[in-house]
C-alpha cells in the first residue's frame, strides 16, 4: 500500500511537469513577440529596446533555459503577469479561485446527494418507468447546452417569478456570496444539473454491478431483509467507485463552471477566463489552466489513494 | 468440420462438371448439400439483431438519417435567405414564406438552421472520427509495446487530460482564427485522450491472445500487429467510443460558438445561431432559441442512444470471445 501510493505520488509529479510543459509550449506559441505585445507596436522603432527587454526577461536564451527560468518563478508562486489587466496572476487567482471554489463546491455535494438516491432507485426499478424517466432525464441534461439551461432557469426564475437574482453576487471579496445568497441559487442550480446528470449514471450501474455480487445473495440467503442489504451492503459498496468518478470527472465540472459563471456574471475564475480568452491575455489563461490542473491532478491522486483505503479487496 | 470439407470423392457428379465461375460452383455445392444454404450467423450479425432491437437506437439512427437529409438536401429544396442582411424583416414571427421566422439579421430562420446543421454536423463528425483514430493509434501502440514507452505515452494522456478540455480548446482557439478545419483539429486534438486509454486497455488483453502470439511467431512485427490484429479486433469499443466522441464534438462546438470563440461569422453552427438567440430570449422571440436549440438536443440525445445501443451490441459479441 505504502509503495503503491509512493508510486503513485511519483506519477503525479511526472503529470505535473508534463502539465507545465505543455502550458510553456502554448505561452510560447503564442503568434507574435512577447516585447511587442507588452509594449506596442511602436516599439519596432527601437529595436535596442526589443534586444533590452528580452535580455532582462530571457527571451534572448534557448527555449529549455527560458523554461527553467519560468519554472523556478512558478516555484516561487509567480504565476506570471496580466498586462491587460495590469496584476499578477497570482493575486488574480486569489480574488477569483475562492469564489468558484465555494460554487463547484456547493453544486458537486448537491449533486452528489441527489445522483445516489437517484441511481439507487434506477438501479433496483432497472427497466421500469423510474428507471426509464430518470435515463431520460440524465440524457436530455446531457445534451441541452449547459448555457441555454442557465437561461432557462433565469427566463423561468428570474425574469416570469422574480424569485431569484439573474446575476450572481457581484463584488470583491468572498463575504458578498453569503450575504446575497439569493443571488447564488440559480448558478449553483444550473452547475448541480448538469453534475448530477453526469453523476446518476454512474450511481446506477455501480448499484447495478454491485446486485449481482456474492455477498449480496449470501446476506439474502441468511435472511437479512431487501432494505438492508441495500442501505447497509450495496450503498456502500457502490459509493466506492463514485470516489474515483469524483476525481475523474473533475476537469467537465470546472468546464460546467466556465459556462455557468459566464452566463450569470459570476465573478469566479471561469469568467475571469472566459473574458480573458478574448481579450487574449495568455498569462492569466495559461496561470488559471495551471492552476485547475494541479487541482485536478491533486484530486485524482487523492481519490485513487481513497480507493485503496476504502476498498480492502484493492491490493497493489 | 474437416470433414464436411468438400473433397472430388463425396461431391455429387453435378459438382464436378467444371463450373463456369466460382459463384457458380458455390452454389451448386449449397445446391448438393455440402455447404450450409445460409452462413452461420457471425458475431456482426448478432449483434447487429441486438441493435435493432432497442427501440431508442432505432430512433436515433432514424434522427440522424432524418437530420443529415434536412441539412444537406433541404437547402435544394427550400430557398431562403440565408446570407444578405436585411433589417426590413428582421425578427419577423413564424408565418408565411418563412416558416419558423426571421432572425435578429433578417435571414430565414428555417434556411439558416440547414446550413448551420451542415456545419455542425460535419465539424462534430470529422473530429470525432480524428479523434477516434489518434487515440486508437496512440493507445493501441502504447498498449501493445508495453514498458516505458507505455509509461511515457500515458503520463502524456495524463496530462493533457488533466487540462480540462473546454480550457484547453478555448487557449488554443483564441490563438488561431476559428475556420471550420481548424476547429475539426482543435476539437480533434484535446478530446483523441480518453479514446487512447480505452484502446490500451483493449490491446493490454489483446497482445497475449493466441492469435496475435501466433502472428508474433510467424515473424510479424509490431506495426502489423498493431494495424492489422489489435485494432480491428478493438473495433467495437472503438465504434462505441466514437459514437461519444461525435455528441460531445457537436457540445463542444456549441458551447465554443457560445463563449464568442467559434466559426466565426457570416458562418454559423447551431450553437451560434442559438446563443444569438438567446440575446433576444428575454423579448420573448422565442423561434430564435426553440428550433436551433431543439436540433442540438435532438441531434445529441439521438447519438447517445446509438451509442448506448451499439454498447449492447458489441457486449453481446464480447460475450462469445
Amino acid at each position: 500500500m505504502a509503495l503503491y501510493i509512493v508510486r503513485r505520488l511519483f506519477q503525479a509529479v511526472v503529470v505535473l511537469l508534463l502539465v507545465t510543459l505543455i502550458t510553456f509550449a502554448l505561452l510560447r506559441s503564442i503568434p507574435g513577440n512577447p516585447a511587442v505585445a507588452i509594449m506596442g507596436p511602436n516599439v519596432f522603432r527601437d529595436p535596442g529596446a526589443i534586444k533590452l527587454f528580452d535580455q532582462t526577461y530571457g527571451f534572448n536564451h534557448p527555449w529549455y533555459y527560458q523554461y527553467l527560468l519560468w519554472l523556478k518563478q512558478l516555484l516561487r508562486g509567480d504565476l506570471g503577469y496580466s498586462w491587460n489587466l495590469n496584476q499578477s496572476v497570482a493575486s488574480l487567482l486569489g480574488q477569483h479561485l475562492v469564489k468558484s471554489v465555494i460554487l463547484v463546491g456547493f453544486a458537486v455535494i448537491l449533486a452528489v446527494l441527489f445522483a445516489v438516491p437517484i441511481g439507487m432507485a434506477q438501479a433496483v426499478r432497472r427497466n421500469k418507468p423510474t428507471d426509464h424517466f430518470f435515463n431520460g432525464f440524465s440524457t436530455f441534461f446531457y445534451a441541452t447546452p449547459s448555457f441555454l439551461l442557465g437561461i432557462l432557469l433565469i427566463l423561468i426564475f428570474s425574469d416570469k417569478l422574480g424569485w431569484f437574482p439573474a446575476e450572481g453576487p457581484q463584488g470583491e471579496g468572498v463575504t458578498v456570496i453569503f450575504q446575497n445568497f439569493n443571488a447564488m441559487i440559480l448558478p449553483i442550480a444550473t452547475l448541480t444539473l448538469i453534475t448530477l446528470a453526469l453523476f446518476s449514471r454512474y450511481m446506477r450501474s455501480a448499484v447495478i454491478d454491485n446486485l449481482t455480487e456474492d455477498y449480496v445473495r449470501t446476506a439474502r440467503a441468511k435472511g437479512v431483509s431487501r432494505r438492508q442489504i441495500l442501505y447497509r451492503h450495496v450503498m456502500r459498496n457502490s459509493l466506492i467507485p463514485m470516489v474515483t468518478l469524483l476525481g475523474l470527472q473533475l476537469p467537465q465540472i470546472v468546464a460546467g463552471a466556465v459556462v455557468t459563471e459566464s452566463v450569470f456574471n459570476f465573478p469566479g475564475i471561469g469568467y475571469l477566463f472566459y473574458t480573458q480568452a478574448q481579450k487574449q491575455d495568455y498569462p492569466t489563461l495559461l496561470g488559471i489552466i495551471l492552476v485547475v490542473s494541479l487541482a485536478v491532478i491533486v484530486g485524482s491522486l487523492l481519490a485513487d489513494i481513497a480507493y485503496a483505503v476504502l476498498d480492502p479487496r484493492v491490493r497493489y | 468440420m474437416a470433414n464436411n470439407l468438400p473433397t472430388s470423392a463425396n461431391l455429387p457428379p453435378s459438382a464436378i462438371v467444371p463450373p463456369s465461375s466460382a459463384a457458380e460452383a458455390h452454389e451448386a455445392q449449397i445446391a448438393a448439400g455440402i455447404l450450409p444454404a445460409s452462413k452461420p450467423r457471425s458475431a456482426f450479425r448478432r449483434g447487429l439483431e441486438v441493435f435493432f432491437e432497442n427501440r431508442l437506437s432505432v430512433a436515433g439512427v432514424a434522427v440522424i438519417v432524418i437530420m443529415v437529409v434536412f441539412c444537406f438536401l433541404g437547402p435544394f429544396f427550400y430557398h431562403g435567405n440565408t446570407s444578405g442582411v436585411n433589417f426590413a424583416q428582421e425578427t419577423l414571427p413564424p408565418g408565411t414564406g418563412h416558416p419558423l421566422g426571421t432572425d435578429q439579421l433578417g435571414q430565414d430562420v428555417l434556411g439558416r438552421l440547414m446550413t448551420s446543421g451542415q456545419i455542425s454536423l460535419t465539424v462534430g463528425i470529422a473530429a470525432a472520427v480524428l479523434a477516434t483514430v489518434m487515440g486508437v493509434l496512440w493507445g493501441s501502440i502504447a498498449g501493445y509495446v508495453g514498458g516505458v514507452v507505455d509509461a511515457i505515452m500515458m503520463r502524456i494522456v495524463d496530462a493533457v487530460l488533466s487540462i480540462p478540455v473546454l480550457l484547453l480548446a478555448l487557449v488554443i482557439v483564441a490563438m488561431v482564427t476559428p475556420t471550420e478545419t481548424v476547429l475539426i483539429l482543435v476539437i480533434a486534438l484535446t478530446s483523441w485522450l480518453s479514446t487512447s486509454r480505452l484502446i490500451r486497455g483493449e490491446a493490454l488483453s489483446l497482445r497475449v491472445r493466441e492469435y496475435v502470439q501466433a502472428m508474433r511467431v510467424m515473424g510479424g512485427g509490431s506495426i502489423r500487429a498493431v494495424l492489422r490484429h489489435i485494432a480491428p479486433n478493438a473495433i467495437g469499443t472503438i465504434m462505441v467510443n466514437l459514437t461519444f466522441q461525435v455528441a460531445d464534438a457537436i457540445g463542444l462546438i456549441v458551447v465554443l460558438s457560445f463563449l464568442g470563440l467559434g466559426i466565426r461569422p457570416p458562418e454559423e453552427d447551431w450553437g451560434a445561431m442559438l446563443s444569438g438567440g438567446v440575446q433576444y430570449a428575454f423579448n420573448g422571440y422565442w423561434w430564435l432559441i426553440i428550433p436551433s436549440g431543439a436540433c442540438i438536443i435532438l441531434v445529441i440525445t439521438a447519438i447517445l442512444w446509438i451509442g448506448e445501443g451499439l454498447r449492447d451490441a458489441v457486449e453481446v459479441r464480447l460475450q462469445r470471445r
